[in-house]
């Protein structure tokens, strides 16, 4: 079965659709986390900390965070290895292009491949920034997220490198979530409103949540 | 009415193909895609041109052999098959442009004729039912819910042609093949080879080198018998389906 579900176009779908889920459930949990600041220095660091000892004591400490971090890691690396596999496939398939052509389907579905490329570079530079500290604008203190923040959103470059990755994991999540749904056949004629707006809200939700913090930096709410 | 065709011409599977530009003049708005087609051939013929090869077979919108890309849409602006697409669609002094089929699955046999033998493979593969042959059976010997026959028949209305693969910007013939799929898989008469036929149909279709589904939804847009985008869903429901009672 594991063969037949690697080697289909169909079933490749499928590891993406699942990926693809995994990570927005991620998404969700962070918005959530990162909607801390607003409430102080106090909550979102305590929140920081709390993510290293959640599951004590059946885990040890950080045993959580690291196990949610294998689980993403592995969910990017396949929801890439699959998204490449059969983009190579799809552009094989059609060859030779209309003289006549015209684009038709919506933008968040067109900028689907290049949107995931600048989400994943965008993810590195996160990581490093805010995880690692290494590219860090100001002094990387770990444990401290709510300067740490401030530090990052506090540069124009910051600003900018967020938002519009915020913007493109929008637009992603807008035509990924009713993607995934109808590869793991959940779709029909009578839930496709439901699914729809479904998509379109949490889409919209998460680029408002996430956008909230750099703006909150700039506007001062935030300092 | 007089127009513009930029009609692709390309001799052979094995040669370079290019647009080249004819003028019509004398249309009548009443007339077909084709018959139009059947102007500029005689046209051409009488000059001692090689007359643009084009499929065509019923003419009434039931057969699934013409095909070509007329403006960069499967079939021309309106909802139907190419040979059902009349010339008031089009105003006089317009400009058209009509290309093959593009897929690297469906290669260019001579101008605007591909070879669409593919999608027999596809059928061969698992598109059929195993009953005995011989007299009708009695048709109430086996009940269908309403429906169930209601979908299989929305799905049975596919013909073939192609458009879902030459509108897909991956040439992808999911559609097609779903349509195929859920036709039969919904009936008890499928019911035998629910499974394999998912599974076999599935695996010809990626053997064809036909691409991946991004659900765009081209491919139902362009359909000329309304196959709806849902039959892929459900394509992937059944394939999933199959895999599970296939692994137990």
């Amino acid at each position: 079965m594991t063969r037949t579900l690697w080697d289909s176009t169909v079933g490749k779908k499928t590891v993406m659709a699942v990926s693809g889920i995994v990570m927005l459930l991620y998404l969700v949990a962070h918005m959530i986390g990162n909607l801390k600041i607003f409430f102080g220095p106090d909550e979102i660091n305590h929140y920081a900390r709390w993510l290293r000892t959640m599951g004590e004591p059946v885990l040890r400490y950080e045993w959580g965070l690291w196990i949610l971090r294998v689980v993403l890691v592995t969910a990017v690396i396949a929801h890439g290895v699959c998204a490449y596999q059969l983009s190579r496939r799809d552009i094989k398939a059609r060859p030779s292009k209309y003289v006549h052509s015209k684009p038709r389907a919506s933008y968040a579905t067109r900028t689907m491949r290049w949107g995931g490329v600048i989400l994943a570079l965008f993810v590195v530079w996160h990581i490093l920034d805010l995880t690692t500290g290494t590219v860090h604008s100001g002094g990387y203190q770990h444990l401290h997220p709510y300067q740490n923040i401030i530090d990052t959103f506090s540069t124009w470059y910051g600003d900018v490198i967020y938002i519009v990755a915020v913007l493109a994991m929008g637009l992603h999540v807008q035509h990924g979530f009713w993607s995934a749904a109808q590869t793991l056949g959940a779709g029909s004629r009578t839930r496709d409103r439901v699914l729809k707006t479904v998509g379109n809200v949490l889409a919209a939700l998460l680029t408002a949540g996430f956008i909230s913090v750099p703006v909150g930096v700039m506007t001062g709410l935030v300092s | 009415m007089k127009l513009t065709l930029r009609v692709w011409r390309q001799k052979n599977a094995d040669a370079e193909g290019a647009m080249s530009t004819y003028e019509v003049d004398g249309i009548s708005k009443d007339m077909s895609f084709l018959e139009m087609l059947d102007t500029l051939n005689e046209e051409l013929i009488l000059k001692g041109e090689d007359p643009v090869a084009f499929d065509h077979d019923c003419r009434e919108g039931i057969c699934g052999a013409c095909s070509l890309v007329i403006n960069g849409d499967a079939h021309g602006p309106e909802r139907t098959t190419t040979c059902q697409l009349h010339m008031r669609s089009f105003e006089d002094g317009d400009t058209i442009d009509i290309e093959p089929w593009r897929a690297a699955a469906f290669p260019v046999v001579k101008d605007l004729v591909v070879d669409r033998s593919a999608f027999d493979r596809i059928i061969q593969a698992g598109g059929y039912i195993t009953a005995p042959t011989g007299a009708a059976p009695e048709a109430h010997s086996t009940p269908v819910p309403k429906a169930d026959a209601d979908y299989s028949f929305e799905h049975a209305e596919c013909i073939g042609c192609g458009a879902c693969v030459a509108a897909c910007p991956n040439g992808a013939a999911m559609l097609f093949t779903s349509a195929k799929i859920n036709h039969l898989n919904v009936l008890p008469q499928g019911a035998p080879e629910r499974e394999t036929r998912v599974l076999d149909m599935v695996a010809q279709m990626d053997e064809e080198g036909f691409g991946g589904c991004t659900l765009t939804g081209e491919c139902a847009t362009a359909c000329p018998k309304g196959i709806p985008l849902f039959s892929i869903t459900g394509m992937n429901k059944e394939w999933l389906r199959a895999n599970r009672k296939v692994s137990r």
